[in-house]
């Protein structure tokens, strides 16, 4: 699968959409695969607020738990319910149905550290 | 062929026993107690006979495996043999049979033993007062956590923030967490220790304490262990030592000297009394002399020639555990220390390392090592080399039961991709060892020539492979009666 080209990338595997102070929060293909089934979801609520770099939440597969790390600060304005009840999506549609949360930026320019998707799968060939 | 449950052997009618005939005046319990104290009718328990339940039992316990019948390299789990003597000592009459609320002139015996072992673990951690109360690892990281916040609190400072390296064990976080702490996340570094720099952008004036574990679950020993408590330290912090790797370590280093200030050690891994189902747990904590008076209540003291139970600890956290901890554990970690004597233990210290590193050096012709240095008593291999042929590492562990192993620790620390963490211990012959990398060099070959094999691994076990995904998402915890 390829990363979708439109979308930012953080060197922790979540992917942000951006469409001006509004940031929608996923995480990538290459961390769905890594993690394997994912069986629950922890995610923060409507009003929270997220530190770019900083756990917003948590992702537990049949192998481990992880944390899910911000790619940008600001307020939680919308959080996927159907992620939480149903977190197979992450395996199935980690770039459309398993959107995690919907994120209001006070700080436009914070988006501009994030990777484009080139620049996320030069850093997914240096891994390997 | 996969045993039944227990309900789906019932027959109705079928009993183990008869009552006999009732000799008092019958009486509806609803007579006798207020409606709130009465349970409802339990529908459905299984009527079986007492041969059913023996047989039901024992072939249960024969699917299990333990230690005692067969190698069981679970890292960070210690799964050392547990020596038979042990069992003996804490059955004896005067330690299996004593009150808890025994006067403590007629419990001298049991506190003298209590008392000891307090010593002996003060000396093995280069600590001054320990606490045998907690009753497991994470009891303990949770009382020396207590102790660290009740010792700042005690300054007038309320930190709050605790430091924890991407390679601790869960509970290290977890603990931190539930004792009202943030945790701030530090790097390890390319050798697998602490990145001291990260750490020294890490530390502020908010800071409680450094949870550390060294050996670290790389099965590394941490080489910059006293800069790294100049640096907490400096910054008016302290230094936590997870215990769980104490076995790589025991009469050759201590936490103490390396600058930790409070220490948690499992008295089920490294002093070799029975855990993983067997157990229960044992955690005490070690503390250094300026954080003695938060020990919780009551300690084992010793005075004019008599053992007591000193209450008078007016700083003290309070109690962590009913009564003493878990006594019978003590006795049988008592029992082997005194069996090994001091240099018995450093020779456990000296095999437990020296068969690692066997097994690693063997082991990294078919597997990827990614760090290459001498380990200590574990380390951690990967399945890198059969990624190409569609091997993850769950069908590597899932092959090792059909060899009769118990599989390494998988996908753990979370670090390392793809992780498999091997713990031999001292207690493996060299025969064992060879047999398992034999089997580990056998898996290797069939990656190559027959990946099927492994992908559909295990082929000698009652269950093959249980759908996780399910059982994590949706399970099933009670049996469904048809009505």
């Amino acid at each position: 699968m390829t990363n979708p080209r439109d979308l930012k990338y953080t060197k922790e595997h979540e992917w942000a959409r951006i469409e001006g102070n509004r940031v929608t929060v996923g995480i990538t293909h290459y961390a769905q695969e890594a993690l394997g089934d994912v069986v629950f979801v922890e995610l923060p609520g409507v009003g929270d607020k997220i530190i770019e770099g900083e756990a917003f939440g948590t992702v537990e597969s049949v192998k481990s738990v992880s944390d899910l790390y911000a790619p940008v600060s600001g307020e939680v304005v919308e959080v996927n319910d159907n992620v939480l009840d149903s977190p197979e999506t992450v395996n199935t549609d980690p770039y459309g149905a398993a959107w995690m949360i919907v994120v209001e930026i006070a700080d436009p320019t914070e988006v501009d550290k994030l990777l484009s998707a080139e620049q996320y799968e030069e850093f997914l060939a240096e891994q390997d | 062929m996969t045993e039944q449950l227990v309900f789906e052997l019932s027959k109705p009618g079928r009993r183990c026993l008869e009552l006999p005939a009732c000799d008092v005046p019958k009486a509806e319990l609803s007579s006798l107690l207020p409606p709130g104290m009465l349970r409802d009718e339990i529908k459905g328990m299984p009527e079986v006979s007492e041969i059913d339940v023996v047989r039901h039992f024992t072939r249960l316990s024969k699917l299990n495996h333990g230690v005692d019948n067969g190698f069981y390299p679970l890292g960070s789990c210690t799964m050392k043999y547990n020596p038979k003597v042990n069992e003996d000592a804490a059955r004896l009459p005067g330690f299996a049979r004593i009150h808890p609320y025994q006067p403590e002139e007629l419990a001298q015996g049991a506190l003298e033993l209590m008392y000891k072992t307090q010593e002996f673990l003060a000396e093995i951690g280069g600590m001054d007062g320990i606490s045998l109360q907690p009753a497991a690892g994470a009891h303990g990281e949770y009382t020396g956590m207590i102790i660290i916040r009740a010792y700042h609190e005690s300054k007038g400072e309320q930190r709050t923030k605790v430091i924890v390296p991407d390679s601790a064990h869960g509970t290290n976080p977890a603990t931190a967490a539930l004792c009202g702490y943030q945790v701030v996340q530090v790097k390890s570094d390319a050798r697998g220790g602490v990145d001291v720099e990260a750490l020294r952008q890490a530390m502020s004036g908010d800071v409680a304490a450094l949870m550390l574990t060294n050996p670290n679950t790389l099965g590394l020993f941490d080489e910059n262990i006293t800069e790294i408590a100049d640096l907490v330290h400096g910054g008016g912090g302290l230094l936590y030592y997870d215990g769980a790797n104490a076995n790589a370590i025991m009469g050759i280093a201590r936490p103490g000297d390396m600058g930790f200030d409070v220490v948690h050690f499992n008295l089920h891994k490294t002093f070799s009394t029975p855990h993983g189902g067997g157990g229960p747990g044992s955690g005490p904590v070690g503390v250094k002399g300026f954080l003695e008076p938060f020990l919780p209540k009551p300690v084992v003291g010793f005075k004019e020639g008599k053992y007591f139970l000193d209450y008078d600890r007016p700083q003290s956290i309070g109690k962590v555990r009913s009564f003493y901890g878990n006594f019978g554990v003590v006795v049988k970690a008592y029992a082997y220390m005194i069996a090994l004597g001091g240099a018995g233990l450093k020779a456990v210290s000296e095999h437990a390392v020296l068969n690692a590193n066997y097994l690693m050096h063997k082991l990294k012709k078919d597997y990827h090592l990614p760090y290459g240095r001498i380990c200590k008593h574990e380390f951690v291999i990967t399945s890198r080399n059969q990624k190409g042929k569609g091997v993850h590492t769950l069908d590597i562990a899932k092959r090792l039961l059909d060899f009769g192993y118990h599989p390494p620790t998988i996908y753990f620390p979370l670090i390392v991709e793809e992780a498999m963490m091997i713990e031999p211990t001292e207690t493996e012959s060299r025969e064992t060892l060879d047999e398992f990398i034999a089997t580990m060099e056998r898996i290797a070959r069939e990656v190559e020539q027959n990946p099927e094999l492994v992908w559909e691994a295990p082929h000698n076990t009652p269950v093959g492979r249980p759908d996780e995904a399910a059982a994590a998402r949706k399970p099933v915890l009670s049996y469904l009666f048809c009505e």
